[in-house]
């Protein structure tokens, strides 16, 4: 189908880092069944470094593409560098999103975000809480 | 296995019989009906012809038959045919259902944002409105009852005759969407009561573009497209002559082998069905017995419908589903929603609408690519792993 691009249906396809952690040192989820996109992060850090990261997604073909290519993005990454990710840097890396399927790298982002949130709130580990205040469950629709 | 095509409720390809009727169209019998000379004159026999075709097929006459664009200006025309005659006599109410097609919703918005009332009937699980609700909901000042034949997503198929014979009684009008009926199912506006009823081309192996509306002699039809006395002044435009003749050709034959081509997308329907209901936690949306010959809605807990269909592509199936990413909208079907259907697993809907040429084989290959597809996705959802789990309760059996 020409509604995606290659490295879209490659990710849809052949997602990579499909599963879960049982002992995650972090575990964040986003999004809501009623509008149809879910996306649960597991990542284990060791020395502020992501070294296994894991997803599940339910949603559409763009929503399971961009978790994919999220995992891949940030695995082996320290822990700052992945906060950094952007959604941009997601649609970039997937050759681009229709329009209407931008939401889904926003949730990608923002299921990183939550991911290591929860592993600094697990750990500890002080952080400004700012850096997490973009993170909602559901912008794009009002059910 | 060859590229199955299961999504002709979305459309049709155009049978032979449509297209060898439409070529001579196009160049040789060009001229435009309007024209005296005779050439002119040529085309004008065969939009005669086309006509009569049509109205035959719906036990009509041919001066009650107009050619539109296609099913949604059918729609459009009669329904604001419906409230200009109602206006008149200050009845500005109109009786419809919850799932009709957007070319019915979206007019009928318009009209409630003139001064129109707008009573949108339950549907309820099984996807079937009854002649009584109907009756209750008339009112001294309904103008226009309009009930779709069969819904285009669902399938499911309305008491049509006895709705009809409800409004005859209350003397209220009464249109009937009969886009996806049309070569599907047997029509007869006579005995069914009907006053208008719109059907399209490219649903019945015709093509696209082209479409029909009866309205029973004696109601004054609106144009909604003003310019040149075609279609006795009630449809401005030069006609299409090439859709129209291929449209006529395509209804005709489809009528011809109507219960023939009936029995055997039955017998495929009812092995996907059951063969699709071995899933666990799905659900048949409408009603399993009162559906379209060619219908199959689930709904699979946990997943989503675009995924589905991608998938499906890719194992060589095409088909379709009411999820909120393939509506292009935020919401999932309103047509499943007026079922009853959760948003949760609404989102996770597959439809698949077959012809004629649907075999066995074909369906025993979707089944197992079904099967498979819905386990993938399921194996990567964190709704699914819930449900599972027991964090979250399933809504399906
Ligand atoms: C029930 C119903 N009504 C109306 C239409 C619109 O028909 P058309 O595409 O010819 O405008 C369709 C087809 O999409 C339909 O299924």
């Amino acid at each position: 189908m020409a509604l995606y691009s290659e490295k879209v249906m490659d990710h849809f396809r052949n997602p990579r880092n499909v599963g879960v952690i049982e002992d995650a040192d972090g575990v964040g989820e986003v999004g809501n069944a009623r509008c149809g996109d879910i996306m649960k992060f597991y990542i284990k850090v060791e020395n502020d470094i992501i070294t296994d990261i894991k997803f599940e997604t339910f949603g559409c073909g763009s929503a399971i593409a961009s978790a994919s290519m999220a995992t891949e993005l940030i695995k082996g990454q320290p822990v700052e560098r992945a906060l950094e990710l952007t959604n941009r840097a997601v649609v970039e890396a997937l050759d681009g999103l229709p329009a209407h399927k931008i939401h889904c790298s926003v949730l990608a982002e923002e299921v990183i975000k939550a991911a290591l949130k929860d592993y600094y709130d697990k750990h500890g580990i002080a952080y400004d809480p700012a850096l997490f205040a973009e993170t909602h469950d559901c912008e794009h629709c009002d059910v | 296995m060859d590229y199955i095509y299961a999504d002709n409720a979305a459309t049709t390809a155009v049978s032979e019989t449509a297209l060898n009727a439409m070529l001579p169209f196009f160049r040789g019998n060009y001229g435009n009906p309007s024209s005296l000379h005779s050439v002119g004159q040529r085309a004008n026999e065969a939009l005669i012809a086309a006509r009569e075709t049509v109205a035959k097929v719906l036990n009509a006459d041919a001066k009650e038959i107009i050619f539109t664009s296609g099913g949604s200006e059918a729609d459009n025309q009669a329904i604001v045919t419906a409230a200009d005659i109602g206006a008149k006599k200050g009845k500005k109410h109109i009786v419809s259902t919850a799932f009709e097609h957007h070319a019915v919703l979206h007019t009928l918005r318009k009209l409630e944002k003139q001064g129109y009332e707008v009573t949108l009937l339950d549907v309820h699980e099984n996807g079937i409105v009854t002649p009584e609700e109907v009756a209750a909901a008339i009112r001294e000042d309904t103008c226009l009852v309009t009930v779709m034949f069969a819904n285009n997503e669902i399938g499911t198929v309305q008491p049509i005759k006895e709705i009809g014979a409800v409004c005859r009684e209350k003397k209220v009008l009464f249109h009937t969407d009969a886009v996806q009926a049309a070569g599907h199912l047997h029509i007869d506006v006579k005995d069914m009561n009907v006053d208008m009823l719109s059907i399209s081309g490219h649903k019945f192996h015709g093509p696209k573009g082209v479409g029909a509306l009866y309205a029973r002699r004696g109601i004054l039809l609106s144009s909604i497209i003003e310019g040149g006395a075609q279609e006795r002044g009630k449809r401005a435009g030069t006609e299409n002559l090439p859709a129209i003749v291929g449209m006529a050709a395509a209804l005709e034959e489809a009528a011809a082998h109507l219960d023939e081509n009936a029995a055997k997308e039955r017998r495929v329907r009812d092995q996907l069905i059951e063969g699709l209901s071995e899933i666990e936690h799905c659900v048949l949306n409408g009603d399993r017995e009162r559906r379209l010959p060619g219908n199959v809605n689930f709904c699979f807990e946990g997943i989503e419908g675009e995924s589905i269909l991608l998938l499906l592509d890719d194992k060589g199936i095409a088909a379709s589903s009411g999820s909120a990413c393939t509506s292009g909208s935020l919401e999932p079907s309103h047509v499943l929603l007026a079922i009853g259907r959760p948003h949760e697993i609404a989102h996770g809907s597959l439809r698949l609408s077959i012809d004629e040429t649907a075999t066995e084989e074909q369906a025993a290959y979707i089944i197992e690519a079904v099967k498979d597809t819905v386990a993938l996705l399921r194996s990567m959802s964190p709704v699914w792993r819930d449900l599972k789990s027991g964090k979250q309760q399933f809504i399906t059996k």
